[in-house]
């Protein structure tokens, strides 16, 4: 009968489709997977990924626990932890967050604390935590949000055997000024060695990290106390002009398209001669099967101009979204890597210098880490203990962060200015043309706030 | 083609369509296995369009949730049409759209008649000029911006040098694709990848060429360009026009290209590059799904037009 075989066949396949749908839905909602097994999403820097080369071997040999990795680049992953936890779709059990977000999220409710974890986990040595990491991961109820897997600031790489060769020493201590001179002596434009690498890429997170630290020093702020904006101000023009001056004489190719990765390798391909950058990066440059010119390198503080410090705070922190269902083998995974268990393996098993460091005082006094990061250790922790998220300028501010503003606004702000300031780079734009413009977007901001 | 009129042999029957004289119930049984398929479509499709319009005119800003969600009647679609930056991102999609899908229509018609001739090895030609195609457009684009572009290490810069060097010159030039022609940066990989599509859609009007007609033409002492210009074009019209339509269609969309190679700088940001900006950095819900309400609407005017005056085309191409 053909009726009723349409009828069946039209039956089933409504069956199907129903049953996709509901496979469609309880998937965005559980995301997956057994009871054992969690997922993390992480930002693709070098230490995440030798955390995922490490993970099946060792944590989940030992607890049993598989955990599913999904990296993505910093810009994407901010967005997509965002909608995630915003919505509270729960796809993921624990995140890599930075010291912008900690302070935000866990205000809107977004993160689950963990400070009852870490005080319960006597393994953990919570108390080793170097104490402008844990302030950095505490939410404004002072709980702890996030656990820090490395901490960074700011410094200057050089190549040693290129300056000696012209004859030059770098101060401990440079400025800004200093460092110049120095670009422009070491630049080659027939060998094609870049006197500094400094990041162009557009992003508050990319540009605006280097930069607003040189705006910083240079004297001036995004926002003064009163949220007035000051993108304009005569300190604030100086310094950007100082930095894409450097930059379109001095610096590499194409800056516009330069980011954090783009300055490593071509610092480690022997194309860069001095880079201004985190202090994480230095250790895959130290590291002579992923670099050129590992043990040519010499580190020196962040350049400074008014300023005495100027090196940024950041760290990546791993951290439960609220709707995590896992939340225990969340909590095992953290603390395994945020461990000083965990740093050993790294030691033994790739080498010292590709520690995840930076936020534990203990890994500062381990003997073989210090032998393989002799050149640039003790530099790093002053530079993380001088940094001061609540002034890092000459005036006073009405947010913390030293190389952001911390309020929800700033990354789209930050975004929007860099590319302005790209303009300049490209040289489609004027130094003075791109900051009005900012401005202009700056007074958006600080007008929300002003009237609150 | 020949006007030809086609008449039904009496024993095939012309396709039922419903009269008015079938019962309700023989009327549903027909169209019953076209329910669930309707049903997905209108569930995955208009459900969410639906919601979009309702979000665009609520504010809800993902940064503040303790602002909440409110109803802001047309606040979100005076803030699209008040901002500048978007006009921009309408210019730049017609600006891309149309360079790419014409030069890789004109090369896709050229590799098509090469690929129209028998030669030894023909199909291992046509196989890998098809590759572009099958390559993720991400992969792509990453490809292009280092292996390609990249002005330390790449193929581009690294020709002109060598190039240079013969000449005596030894010192790297200072020009880069990225810096001096970002839009032409960002066509390239999309005109890579598009045009093994036209080629193809090409290569099957030249086939279906009639070899008789040809041969009659030539018999009659025409001209290689005579029959290409009288002959294959006028057969190979509907065919173009085709592979311009389905062409636009996609490259209005490009994204991986524009992401990976520039992030939006220097004028290249295009329509879905904006709306993906908007929602990533503002995280203004209402404001992004009015931006994506108007993009519809102005698709759906654009491709009413161009889809009436296709079909026009068509009708004329076929008398």
């Amino acid at each position: 009968m053909p009726t009723s075989r349409l009828r069946t066949t039209a039956v089933f396949a409504a069956v199907a489709v129903v049953a996709s749908l509901l496979a469609a839905c309880s998937g965005a909602g559980s995301s997956g997977g057994g009871k054992k097994s969690i997922n993390v999403l992480m930002v693709g820097n070098s230490q995440m990924t030798d955390i995922q080369k490490l993970t099946a071997d060792n944590f989940t040999k030992d607890t049993g626990i598989k955990v599913n990795f999904t990296v993505l680049d910093e810009n994407s992953l901010r967005a997509k932890v965002q909608d995630d936890v915003a919505n509270k779709t729960g796809a993921f059990d624990v995140v890599t967050i930075g010291a912008y977000e900690v302070p935000i999220w866990s205000k809107n409710g977004w993160l689950h604390e963990v400070s009852s974890y870490a005080d319960k986990d006597a393994g953990f040595a919570a108390s080793d935590i170097l104490a402008p990491m844990k302030t950095a991961a505490s939410g404004p109820d002072g709980k702890l949000y996030g656990i820090p897997f490395y901490g960074e600031s700011s410094m200057l790489t050089y190549r040693k055997d290129l300056l000696a060769a012209k004859g030059l020493t770098m101060p401990e201590h440079p400025t800004w000024q200093q460092v110049a001179d120095i670009a422009a002596k070491l630049d080659d434009k027939k060998t094609g060695m870049a006197g500094i690498c400094l990041r162009g890429l557009k992003g508050w997170g990319e540009m605006f990290a280097p930069l607003t630290t040189v705006v910083n020093t240079f004297g001036g702020t995004w926002f003064d106390q009163g949220w007035n904006a000051q993108v304009n101000s005569p300190e604030f023009t100086q310094a950007v002009s100082f930095y894409t001056d450097l930059v379109k004489k001095y610096g590499e190719p194409d800056p516009q398209t330069s980011g954090f990765v783009e300055c490593q390798n071509a610092v480690g391909q022997g194309k860069a001669a001095m880079w201004y950058d985190a202090t994480s990066g230095a250790g895959k440059l130290e590291d002579p099967s992923q670099s050129k010119v590992a043990g040519k390198l010499g580190f020196a503080f962040a350049p400074v101009d008014k300023t005495k410090y100027s090196g940024w705070l950041w760290s990546w922190d791993w951290a439960m979204p609220s709707t995590t269902k896992k939340s225990d083998a969340a909590w095992q995974f953290i603390s395994w890597a945020s461990s000083k268990k965990y740093e050993n393996l790294v030691g033994t098993k790739l080498g010292w210098s590709r520690v995840p460091d930076g936020k534990r005082a203990s890994t500062y006094d381990i003997p073989q880490y210090q032998q393989a990061t002799s050149a640039y250790y003790k530099l790093v922790k002053e530079s993380i203990e001088n940094a001061d998220p609540a002034n890092p300028g000459v005036q006073k501010r009405p947010a913390i962060g030293v190389q952001f503003v911390d309020i929800p606004e700033f990354a789209d702000l930050g975004d929007k200015v860099s590319a302005y300031v790209d303009d300049v780079l490209t040289g489609a734009s004027s130094v003075k043309a791109a900051l009005d413009k900012g401005q202009k977007d700056a007074e958006k901001v600080g007008a929300l706030y002003r009237n609150k | 083609m020949t006007a030809t009129t086609v008449e039904y042999a009496p024993d095939v029957a012309p396709p039922r369509r419903a009269s008015p004289g079938d019962s309700f119930r023989a009327r549903m049984t027909r169209r019953l296995p076209l329910l669930p398929a309707l049903t997905f479509t209108v569930v995955v499709t208009q459900l969410p369009f639906l919601y979009t319009i309702y979000i665009s005119l609520v504010g809800w800003d993902r940064d503040h949730p303790e602002l909440g969600k409110k109803f802001v009647g047309l606040k979100n679609f005076r803030a699209v049409f008040a901002d500048d930056s978007l006009r921009s991102a309408v210019l730049v999609t017609v600006e891309l759209t149309a360079f790419v899908v014409v030069v890789a229509v004109l090369i896709g018609l050229g590799l098509a008649l090469l690929l129209d001739r028998r030669f030894f090895g023909r199909g291992l030609a046509r196989t890998l000029l098809i590759a572009p195609f099958l390559i993720m457009p991400m992969a792509a684009a990453l490809l292009w911006k280092h292996a390609f572009y990249n002005a330390q290490f790449g193929l581009i810069n690294g020709i002109i040098n060598g190039v240079r060097g013969w000449f005596g010159n030894h010192t790297p030039t200072a020009w880069s694709i990225l810096t001096d022609h970002p839009l032409i940066a960002v066509a390239l990989p999309l005109i890579w990848q598009w045009t093994p599509f036209m080629m193809l859609i090409l290569l099957a009007g030249l086939q279906s060429q009639s070899g008789e007609v040809l041969e009659a033409a030539r018999v009659d002492g025409a001209s290689n360009w005579q029959i290409f210009r009288s002959i294959t074009l006028p057969h190979l019209r509907q065919y173009i026009e085709l592979s311009v339509l389905l062409g636009s269609i996609y490259i209005l969309q490009a994204f991986d290209a524009i992401y990976t190679i520039t992030r939006g700088i220097s004028n290249t940001t295009n329509l879905p590059f904006a709306i993906f900006e908007t929602q990533v950095d503002s995280g203004d819900y209402g404001l992004t799904s009015a931006e994506g309400v108007i993009v519809v609407i102005g698709t759906i005017i654009v491709a009413t037009f161009a889809l009436r005056l296709l079909s026009s085309l068509f009708k004329e191409g076929t008398r």
